[in-house]
């Protein structure tokens, strides 16, 4: 029976699960597999849907009464169960092994695992629309009526199943448990059925009668199969099987090999021992036992005579589909059931030793890897047999291979090649043989990113190419890329949009809507809900108007509320995708759904909501009179709907109130305002959150007065959601913040404040965080003028006491501290002592972070100070920083020197304390410290001394801080190294170029490239006198620098021209082709520089010496030469440029002909116009231009 | 390979939005053409050359114009016939 098969199924799957991913599941109920039950889905209860963006609670489970529950919440909330569940989303789990990290299987939910239970391949499709099929002529694949008539069946057995399972569940037949068991063999009725059931029935026919070894076991083993699924209580262990593995957590000590014995079936046949040999532990690896013997055994063992070596039976095959079956088993015990500790690898096992997986492939060369489950595919190509006896088909099948292993495991040179050839013999090959190679691999299991990654790209080319002879195929490519659409990953997400709507232009909308037609009212949700998303994709490829009158006629369907709900659900797509570019079909788009807001089924209601949320939220601040339709039923429904449904009428609402003019929305917030003020008191945490974003939208409205806010929304809201418990779940916190911002925005600061400030002394320390966020981002947005004095008081109180309170240093409370007192300006004088004292005290702490933080307060707050005229008080603190400065943390010294800056930034160099004349002597050290932080903070506070007062210091002092700069210039950060440039010139300036110059030709010598910085003209004579030394990184390094240097001083550069022949002559001639690439771009920058100013002579003489090297090969010194040969041309004119051209257009040899076009061209997009009269005089008589000769 | 396939794509892009560019397979026959037409467009495009010509031929200038604009179809005549 079906269900049977679907349990093998779900077995099978979840052992795969349980191997994959070591933190098993907390949200599997782990009962249902003790107390097994016919049919149950396991999904039961569980959120179904992924929150790709937060729409997608539409599919919710049934235990909840009108969406209500009718118990109380006391667990924690869904979104924490799946933070334990896969152990936070980010973080991957250190135990995973590498590469089981990289497959994507393994990140995905369960959700996302489904598509393996869509089976492979699904069967190929009649092509009605093409150009060639007649009335009455059957093609090949299935039509549409046929696709249909198996979907009504799959709903059929899908609702006969529910009914049994219902039963079930009341206990009114219990003897499911001991069906007989012959049903079980029933295949023909079994591969009727779902395409589930139909993937399981055809695994086991490949089982039944290709599992070489043990032919005789068949019958008799399948009945036990059949048995042990059954129930676990009345097994015994069959003399061929281990003991039955039991899915409870407790007892899963290592039951090596498989849980089921199907898999262990699977073992008899000869695959990859290589793996199993290197993770399985001593005297468990019973897949070794079990693995065939060789043929040096059998030699061993038996007599050589007597014996006869047979061939195989003509038609025996060698299996090696199995692949993934036969690793399904042994790989997870070392992990999965807590078998850990320490485990000695077996090098020396010498038959894992023996059977090494290959890494050169006939016909391929080396590959980047080769995995074990490749070898599921790409098998044949080892197995050596003859090719010149194989018929074509065979061969392009090899050939296919062969590509499609370099794309997908070669070095991307292998790849780029092969992936050219697939895409280029495209239609050669023939869209069958490409596509039933490359969709199974794309449903492998262990597949990764990178694989899936090209093979998708495969995919794209090769649909370019067939076009529309894709379109039988055009669902299977589907059920294997609508995945994609679901993914975490926003590029697999692309990717997927990007093949779908390549898909939809390849096939034609017709063909598409014909083949996805049946997965609308799919009896999965699943199904339907990637189908509703690749349709987003359709519409959004060919236009939505043509869509249009199918998504109608979907919406209003009136045989399945699945259609409907399907329907909507594309609507809702179109804009998440799409963004405002719905605009013009806006009102098509929201008659299509209207109806629906009213519909019968409350999921179709939801969703019809969730996707007027979503077109509003594409349109705003347009559209409004798209939506006048709905209104009424939209906020007529809001006053009925309850619960969930009433969570997504809400957050419709929210995104349509913005779009309406005043009026409008005052009227209407008024009417929503009662809801929400109701739901306030909710202990739905998803109610909670739409409440808060419907009241932050309706408070950013003109319509809604702050008058209107304060007497009908804040006591309530403050009184609802500004409590303890809100601060502590991250979403809430931060929902709260913004919607107490937002209203902040109307009814004013003070209003704000006055409810909050106490809180800054609350004894909960996340509420006091939240409550100083919320007055920083108040504040920052408002000011403080609104503050009066009693407030004022209480609320830098409160900061206070928040920010000496804290028992965990965090930046909200000192952005909110910076904040309050900026913002305060002057008004903030009685308090700095206070605070002055408290900073003190801190940046005596023991706690490093504790100093870091006071450190980072003072730059905040020296402005301010300094406003206030507290000018000794922050003396005090710069000599206090000053005695710190041997701080031993990075960080801490970073903002110890941060604060510094801003000392001097605002008291001046003359007034601080220390004096400079100590201050620097002690950075100096410290410029060598490694950390950006610190490097960062250094290179500034130095460079402003040396900008504002370098006279403070003598010039041996500067110079000792050249040297330490110059390592400063190979820093990773960008912004280092320029500040590092920066304290170079100004030192420079303060202390004369000459000796600067020294050090940095010094370093120069060195191989240092990064001499961009000093002033131009007392540098040149230096630079070219460098170029004398005869060491060719040297005068590279010169060359460079010349470059930057006539880059800079562009016209300048003329005076300079004629000084600086000599030496480029003899960069151009030299034998190393850099030198002369380098030489290149120095003509280059110089020439753009100096064009029009009269330096022509030594230009063409440059050019002569260019000229020759329009041959070089290497693409960058070729394009530097064409580019050096294009600067010459404007600063010499086109015509002179021409005469060397012409001499190579027509050359006999190709070689010459090349460059010399590509001169030409470049020449031609620049000045075509300029070329006219220079083009060359023919003797042709019809080529003449008389034109030209026209005299007057 | 995949330096000379971008060349290759580059200079078809180009060749795309310059049609008188060329390459090292571009025939006498294209390239005299190119080079009449832009000729021509030259003329055409700079009025006082235009006036300059008209005035040396003795006739008005719009002729002189229309007649260029005419010349511009096959400048050189046929092209050569294909031989394979």
């Amino acid at each position: 029976m079906n269900t049977e098969a679907q349990l093998l199924i779900v077995r099978k799957y979840r052992n795969e699960k349980l191997r994959t991913r070591l933190s098993a599941s907390l949200t599997e109920t782990f009962d249902t597999d003790l107390y097994e039950r016919n049919g149950v889905d396991k999904y039961d209860g569980y959120n179904k849907s992924i929150a790709v963006n937060d729409s997608d609670e539409d599919m919710e489970d049934v235990d909840e009464l009108n969406g209500r529950r009718l118990v109380g919440q006391y667990t924690a909330t869904k979104a924490q169960m799946n933070e334990f569940a896969t152990g936070g989303a980010e973080e991957d789990d250190i135990l995973m092994g590498r590469e089981k990290q990289a497959q994507i299987a393994s990140r995905e939910t369960d959700y996302q695992k489904r598509r393996f239970q869509r089976g492979a391949l699904t069967p190929t499709r009649a092509d009605p629309f093409a150009a060639n099929s007649q009335a009455g002529v059957q093609g090949d694949g299935l039509t549409y009526k046929e696709i249909m008539a198996a979907r009504e069946l799959e709903r059929e057995e899908e609702r006969v199943r529910k009914l049994i399972s219902e039963k079930e569940a009341n206990g009114e037949n219990g003897v499911v448990e001991h069906q007989a068991t012959l049903k079980d063999t029933d295949k023909e009725n079994a591969e009727a059925g779902s395409t589930v059931a139909v993937a399981s029935g055809r695994k086991r026919k490949q089982r039944w009668d290709i599992s070489s070894e043990a032919p005789a076991l068949d019958n008799k083993k399948t009945e036990e199969i059949a048995k042990t699924k059954r129930s676990r209580w009345d097994q015994t262990p069959g003399p061929g099987e281990e003991a039955p593995k039991r899915r409870s957590r407790w007892d899963q000590a290592p039951a090596i090999g498989g849980a089921t014995p199907i898999v262990s079936a699977g073992l008899a046949t000869p695959m990859h021992p290589s793996q199993m040999g290197a993770v399985l532990s001593f005297g468990t690896d019973i897949s070794s036992r079990n693995a065939p013997l060789s043929d040096e055994e059998l030699d061993l063992m038996l007599p050589s005579e007597g014996y006869k070596v047979l061939d195989p039976p003509p038609g025996y095959e060698p299996i090696r589909a199995a692949a993934r079956k036969l690793m399904a088993t042994p790989a997870p015990i070392t992990s999965a059931n807590g078998y850990g500790g320490f485990m000695m690898q077996e090098p020396e096992n010498a038959r894992a030793m023996g059977k090494q997986l290959p890494t050169e492939i006939p016909g391929v060369g080396d590959l980047q890897f080769f995995k074990a489950e490749d070898m599921a595919y790409f098998g044949k190509l080892v197995d050596g047999a003859d090719e010149n006896e194989m018929s074509v088909e065979e061969l392009k099948e090899r050939k296919i291979m062969r590509l499609l292993l370099k794309v997908k495991n070669g070095t991307p040179p292998m790849r780029k090649t092969a992936l050219r050839q697939l895409t280029d013999n495209a239609r050669n090959f023939g869209a069958n043989a490409l596509f039933s190679q490359i969709l199974p691999l794309l449903m492998e299991k262990t597949l990764e990113d990178q694989e899936r990654h090209l093979l998708v790209k495969v995919i794209d080319r090769v649909l370019y190419k067939l076009d529309d002879l894709v379109r039988p195929y055009v669902h299977k490519i589907l059920v294997v890329i609508e995945p994609l659409l679901i993914d975490q990953d926003y590029y697999a997400r692309v990717e997927g949009r990007e093949i779908i709507s390549n898909l939809s232009k390849a096939a034609g909308l017709a063909h598409m809507i014909s083949t996805m037609r049946p997965d609308i009212d799919h009896q999965d949700e699943y199904v339907r809900n990637t189908t509703a998303r690749a349709f987003a994709v359709v519409a959004s490829a060919l236009g939505i108007p043509v869509l249009l009158p199918f998504l109608r006629a979907v919406c209003r369907s009136k045989k399945s509320w699945q259609a409907r709900h399907t329907g909507v659900k594309i609507v809702q797509q179109i804009p998440i995708l799409m963004g405002c570019a719905v605009l013009p079909h806006l009102k098509g788009l929201v008659e299509c759904i209207g109806d629906n807001l009213n519909d019968e089924q409350t999921k179709v209601r939801m969703v019809t909501a969730l996707a007027i949320a979503a077109l509003a939220e594409a349109s705003n601040p347009y559209g409004i009179e798209s939506f006048t339709e709905i209104l009424n039923p939209l906020w007529t429904g809001a006053k009925r709907q309850r619960g969930k449904s009433l969570a997504s009428f809400l957050k419709a609402v929210g995104y349509i109130i913005p779009l309406m003019d005043e009026d409008f929305a005052s009227y209407y917030s008024a009417q929503i305002m009662e809801i929400l003020l109701r739901e306030f008191s909710s202990p739905d945490e998803e109610m909670k959150k739409v409440v808060l974003k419907v009241v932050s939208q309706c408070a950013n409205t003109d319509g809604v007065t702050a008058a209107y806010l304060k007497d009908h929304v804040l006591n309530e809201f403050f009184k609802s959601f500004w409590v303890r418990r809100m601060a502590l779940d991250k979403r809430n916190y931060r929902q709260v913040v913004e919607t107490t911002v937002d209203l902040g925005q109307k009814v004013g600061v003070s209003e704000i404040l006055e409810r909050i400030v106490n809180n800054l002394k609350d004894e909960s320390e996340a509420y006091r965080k939240m409550t100083v966020e919320t007055v920083e981002k108040v504040v920052a947005s408002l000011g403080a003028a609104d503050i009066g004095e009693r407030l004022e008081e209480r609320l830098v109180d409160g900061i206070l006491h928040s920010f000496q309170e804290q028992s965990v240093e965090d930046v909200v409370i000192l952005n909110g501290f910076g904040t309050v007192v900026n913002a305060l300006g002057t008004r903030c004088k009685p308090y700095l002592p206070q605070i002055a004292s408290t900073i003190l005290w801190r940046l005596n702490n023991k706690s490093a972070t504790v100093r870091q933080q006071a450190a980072d307060l003072i730059s905040r707050i020296t402005m301010v100070m300094s406003h206030c005229g507290e000018d000794a008080t922050m003396g005090k603190l710069s000599t206090v920083l000053y005695e710190y400065l041997g701080e031993e943390y990075p960080e801490v010294l970073g903002s110890i020197l941060g604060a510094l800056r801003s000392i001097v930034t605002v008291v001046g160099i003359n007034q601080m304390q220390p004096p400079i004349r100590d201050l620097l002597p002690r950075l100096t050290p410290i410029l060598r410290n490694r950390h950006e932080k610190v490097q960062e903070n250094t290179i500034d506070l130095v460079g402003r001394i040396a900008d504002r007062g370098p006279e403070s210091v003598n010039a041996r002092e500067w110079m000792r801080i050249c040297f330490e700069l110059l390592d400063m210039l190979k820093a990773h950060k960008k912004g280092i190294r320029r500040a590092a440039n920066n304290t170079f010139g100004f030192i420079a300036k303060a202390i004369g170029p000459q000796d600067v110059l020294a050090t940095l030709l010094n370093n120069l010598r060195v191989q240092e490239r990064q001499s961009r910085t000093c002033a131009p003209f007392t540098v040149l004579p230096a630079l070219m006198n460098e170029y004398r030394v005869p060491e060719l990184n040297v005068q590279n390094g010169v060359l460079k620098a010349l470059s930057f240097l006539f880059e800079y001083i562009g016209e300048m550069g003329a005076n300079y021209v004629w000084a600086i022949t000599p030496l480029l002559e003899d960069a151009l001639i030299d034998r190393d082709q850099v030198h002369r690439q380098t030489a290149a771009s120095v003509v280059k920058h110089m020439a753009l520089g100096v064009v029009g100013m009269g330096v022509e002579e030594s230009f063409c003489h440059l050019l002569n010496l260019l000229w020759p090297n329009l041959f070089e090969t290497s693409p960058h010194v070729i394009d530097r030469i064409i580019e050096a040969i294009d600067a010459c041309r404007n600063v010499l004119g086109t015509g002179i440029v021409m005469n060397y051209t012409w001499a190579g257009l027509f050359h006999s040899a190709r070689k010459v002909r090349q460059p010399y076009w590509r001169l030409y061209n470049d020449a031609y997009v620049q000045s075509a116009d300029a070329m006219i009269p220079y083009y060359p005089d023919f003797d042709d008589v019809s080529l003449r231009r008389h034109e030209l000769d026209i005299f007057i | 390979m995949a330096d000379k396939l971008r060349a290759q794509q580059q200079l078809e892009a180009l060749q795309a939005r310059y049609i008188g560019t060329g390459h090292a397979d571009t025939t006498k026959f294209e390239w005299t053409s190119n080079i009449a037409r832009d000729t021509f467009a030259s003329y055409i495009g700079h009025p006082p050359v235009l006036e300059y010509i008209a005035l040396g031929l003795g006739e008005p200038r719009e002729k002189v114009r229309a007649h260029m604009i005419d010349k511009m179809i096959q400048p050189v005549g046929k092209p050569p016939e294909v031989q394979d």
